[in-house]
């Protein structure tokens, strides 16, 4: 990891120990964050996807809403443990990623995006028809538990979800800075050249793909242990927008903007609560200003502001 | 001069004694919460009942308050969404430090509270109809639940049905949680008035067209036609219906009781049946009905101040509401106490949604009973008898 | 015979509604490269927007008619100038979710201004509808099929036959280049916008008397508006709408022959089907789908 990334990581850390501290004493707010944590997750998977190997999806609410409906369904109805079903959940999510990513291979720009909408369209139609309780979701669902030891409280969630992201974080900028990453940006840049240079092109794609469901697998599953009913209303369309807008406002091409966009979305709606009716015209057009005048994403352009300052 | 300042000064200074004297004992409102779904796919829900308990809040609070102490009702937009239900539940009881919830208006949003208001031994008084709120009740020692069930209103439909010798039907409903719920109960009830479901179709929420699906009704030999939805897609089904001529009579859910329904369909809804709680046709009530003298007060009044009527869903606010503040006039600002009350003293309680028995055993209170049997006719609604 | 008619009907209905929005995104595909999301709300603007003329304003059906596509037109202007011109096409992901943020905006506006019921007014004639060998055709359907086929040969001939058209074409394929031969690329775009969200309000003006407009009808619509352009070949107007027609049709022999609940997977394993196997739609070329920029 590059310096500037290494003291970003031991503030996040260091933020991710206090928060609870501080705040501990609202769920209130300990939920938002911990919702943050989870939209986190799938973020860094769709920035992966999209920033560093150039691909696009708009149906990770598909594999966030397969991890989640898995996962609570083995360990609802087959009263697995939770860990197991939880694994058995990214499985299967990354097999379905598998059947997307073989034939998505030879599309490009909008006909990818569209595959992948397609994608999250009929998972979600799925899960409308066949999911237990059909539209009206289901409920039960046991919290989460490892070892004996099960999560109740949001502040135990809390540090359970962020604890994943730090993982997970160091597991993925290790990724970019090994020989698959850069093999990713070589994609990104130029498929024609990468082939040229030997890179296996067709599968980096699909193992990217499948990085990024399993991402999102594994924050469905954890939402679904958290909040204990889950319906098909919770995984559509609109949730892939909703991390694509995190991904793209927060800075495409690294990491920490995956991280910092979806907190910025997940707060946002709570900040516009008192606008009631007006809030769904706030966002948007707070989305449409940020779009319009943070074209890079709000990371970059703070990194960039600090350049500017140490020179 | 000198006597009028001494006057005035006189007057200051009781003016300012009167105001620190009110102002230290000003009593702290009773604080209550709400989580209606103000926005979103079920706004259709959220918006009446949002506007219900304003009004009632404004009525009560005019009139004095709970025993001389006002209350302050905190409403939250849960924009039809589990998650932000639960987050704004969340703000509710911590952050408001409420004394009872009422909402959510769907079942999926009620679903995702019953954890977390047990927890927080809070009372929460739903506005959504499914039954698992509500049950099995040993697990639901803090919920209750105003809206009816919807196996009553099916089985109004079907006793209805059973006098009219209809036993072959086709039912079509919206894929969402109220059309899924209504079609669960449909099937489950079938078997018990001898009611053969020969075919069983569905929509979706933004669908335009449902003639294939009546369509497919009719060719199947249906006696009638039974559709479970809320929102537009009844009126569609409803003029769909009409247009094909069917020729089988058209009934539809209790979502039905609304005369904007009416308006929109136009021609089309003469003749559609629907078991419909007693507030869309209190004045078709004789004088002496127990809940006719509220319903017109809610009815008159709502419709002056929102210029719209308020619909079924409005009044499951009503009920709600009314119920905790007549268990803190009875018993106070004590969630325990509240709950208990509303648990054992509700009986024979009139309200917008029926007759509440509410019981340990009942979180709800109201079986078919509740509704009354009503037909279009000429534009306006007619009780069938 | 009779129930096989009825299910074509009913697919024809909302498939001229699919071809016209399938239509809309092609214009300013063909144009600008871009594909706007918010394609739907222009749909939704020109029901609603209609019915405040006719029912609230009380004006007569053809003042209403012109001044409801009017303003759809206006509003696609403004979204185009404060929002795609600015950014000069940098990047493809950031047009797509600028169109994604614009169509929240006006689901809000159109929330603010007309609340969340559904709104209707009377089909444009009156009288009893068809039959044909025992299936019901409104009138309104036919006319809504007949306005759609109308348009198309309308914009047909607009984009071959006129130099407007062609000059619209040309910026599609090389802005540049176009820019070199004096076509004001800039103006290409706005017009494109605005004739693409009159394509919009059109199906929208047309299909409420039958089934009714909300507010928030117009992601739907533009999903599978969308996914017809895809399946006849992105920037083929003839192909998006002939998309547009299948996936109706597709879906009510679906809901009508097999079973209700999976009519809109359907459409959508098709359009994958589609994409997987003929990238370029049912009548691209796949020389055309290299060339292009996106």
């Amino acid at each position: 990891m590059s310096r500037g990334n290494r003291t970003a990581y031991i503030v996040f850390v260091a933020l991710i120990i206090l928060f609870p501290l501080l705040f501990g004493g609202s769920s209130y707010t300990i939920s938002i964050g911990l919702f943050a944590g989870i939209n986190a997750l799938v973020a860094i998977g769709l920035s992966i996807l999209m920033g560093y190997a150039g691909q696009i999806s708009l149906g990770q609410a598909g594999f966030y809403g397969i991890g989640a409906y898995v996962s609570a369904i083995l360990s609802t109805k087959y009263g697995m443990p939770v860990v197991p079903s939880l694994a058995a959940a990214m499985v299967t999510a990354s097999c379905a990623s598998v059947f997307l990513a073989i034939p998505a291979l030879r599309l490009k720009g909008h006909y990818l995006a569209v595959a992948t909408l397609g994608f999250g369209e009929i998972v979600h139609v799925a899960l409308n028809e066949w999911g237990p309780g059909g539209p009206s979701g289901f409920g039960d669902i046991p919290h989460f538990s490892v070892f004996g030891y099960t999560f109740t409280t949001a502040n135990e969630y809390f540090y359970l979800v962020w604890g994943i992201v730090a993982v997970v974080m160091i597991f993925s900028f290790n990724l970019i800075n090994s020989r698959i990453g850069r093999a990713f940006r070589a994609i990104h840049d130029s498929e024609l050249a990468s082939n040229a240079m030997g890179v296996d092109v067709a599968d980096l794609k699909v193992k990217v793909f499948i990085l990024s469901a399993l991402y999102a697998a594994l924050a469905g599953g954890l939402y679904a242990h958290y909040i204990t009913f889950i319906s098909p209303g919770n995984f559509t369309l609109f949730y892939s927008v909703l991390v694509l807008m995190m991904v793209v406002v927060g800075g495409i091409n690294n990491l920490w903007g995956a991280v910092i966009g979806s907190i910025f979305i997940t707060v946002l709606p709570e900040l516009l609560r008192k606008f009631e009716e007006f809030d769904v015209l706030a966002y948007g057009l707070i989305l449409t200003l940020s779009l319009l005048f943070f074209r890079k994403g709000v990371v970059p352009l703070i990194t960039e502001k600090l350049k500017k300052r140490s020179m | 001069m000198k006597r009028a300042r001494k006057f005035l000064a006189i007057f200051f200074a009781v003016f300012f004694v009167v105001g620190a004297l009110t102002t230290v004992y000003a009593k702290e409102p009773y604080k209550i919460g709400a989580v209606f779904a103000v926005t979103g796919p079920a706004s259709f829900l959220g918006e009446p009942e949002k506007n219900t308990t304003l009004m009632l809040k404004d009525q009560i609070n005019a009139a004095g308050g709970i025993n001389g102490t006002p209350i302050e009702i905190i409403i939250e937009d849960s924009k039809s969404d589990e998650t932000q239900a639960v987050l704004a539940a969340k703000k509710l009881l911590e952050k408001d430090n409420v004394l009872a919830i009422i909402g959510p208006s769907t079942t999926g949003e009620s679903m995702a509270l019953v954890p977390i208001m047990n927890a927080a031994k809070t009372p929460l008084i739903s506005c959504a109809a499914g039954a698992g709120i509500t049950q099995p009740v040993k697990e639901r020692y803090w919920i209750f639940k105003t809206p009816q069930y919807d196996v009553s209103a099916v089985e109004a439909i079907y006793t209805h049905m059973k006098k009219q010798k209809i036993s072959k039907i086709g039912i079509v409903s919206i894929s969402t949680g109220f059309g899924d719920a209504g079609r669960k109960a449909l099937l489950d009830m079938a078997p018990k008035y001898g009611m053969t479901i020969v075919a069983d179709e569905r929509y979706g929420p933004k669908d335009s067209d449902m003639t294939t699906q009546l369509t497919k009704i009719k060719a199947a030999g249906a006696q009638a036609v039974i559709n479970w939805s809320v929102g537009p897609g009844q009126v569609v089904v409803t003029k769909n219906w009409a247009a094909l001529k069917m020729g089988i009579p058209l009934y539809q859910s209790h979502g039905w009781g609304s005369k904007k329904n009416i308006e929109l369909a136009g021609k089309a809804a003469e003749g559609v049946i629907a078991p419909l709680g007693r507030l869309v046709v209190w004045d078709k009530l004789h004088d002496t009905h127990p809940q006719k003298a509220l319903l017109k007060k809610y009815s008159r009044d709502y419709e002056a101040k929102f210029k719209g009527e308020p619909g079924t869903f409005g009044g499951h606010a009503y009920d709600s509401l009314m119920m905790v503040v007549e268990a803190l006039k009875k018993v106070g600002p004590d969630k325990k106490k509240i709950r208990d009350y509303i648990e054992t003293k509700i009986k024979k309680w009139p309200g917008t949604g029926g007759i509440f028995n509410m019981s340990p055993q009942d979180h709800c209170g109201l079986d078919k009973t509740a509704f009354e049997m009503v037909v279009v006719k000429n534009g306006d609604w007619e009780i069938l008898k | 015979m009779t129930v096989f008619l009825q299910f074509l009907f009913s697919g024809l209905t909302i498939g001229a509604v699919y071809a016209m929005v399938g239509l809309g995104f092609n214009i300013i595909y063909n144009a600008t490269s871009i594909i706007n999301l918010a394609q739907g709300e222009f749909v939704v603007i020109g029901g609603l927007v209609m019915w405040f003329f006719i029912e609230s304003v009380k004006l007569p059906f053809l003042v209403s008619l012109v001044l409801t596509l009017l303003t759809t037109g206006v509003v696609a202007l403004l979204m185009e100038r404060l929002t795609i011109k600015p950014l000069k096409k940098t990047d493809l992901l950031l047009m797509i979710m600028i169109t994604v943020a614009v169509s929240i905006v006006l689901r809000g506006l159109l929330m603010f201004k007309f609340g969340k019921e559904p709104y209707v007014y009377a089909p444009f004639t009156e009288g009893e509808p068809l039959q044909i060998y025992g299936a019901i055709i409104q009138q309104q359907t036919l006319w809504i099929i007949g306005i759609t086929c109308c348009c198309i040969v309308l914009i047909y001939l607009f984009f071959s036959r006129t130099l407007l058209g062609k000059a619209m074409r040309a910026c599609a394929v090389n802005p540049t280049a176009a820019k070199l031969v004096g076509i004001n690329v800039e103006r290409m775009v706005m017009i494109s916008f605005v004739l693409s969200a009159i394509m919009g309000a059109i199906a929208g003006v047309a299909i409420t008397p039958i089934s009714l407009m909300e507010y928030d009808k117009g992601p739907m619509l533009a999903v599978k508006g969308f996914s017809a352009a895809i399946m006849g070949g992105l920037g083929r107007g003839r192909g998006s709408v002939i998309g547009g027609f299948i996936i109706g049709i597709l879906e009510s022999m679906t809901a009508g022959y097999l079973h209700s609940g999976l009519k809109d997977a359907v459409a959508l394993i098709i359009l994958l089907a589609v994409l997987f196997f003929r990238p370029a739609g049912l009548f691209g070329s796949k020389a055309m789908l290299q060339l292009r920029k996106f």
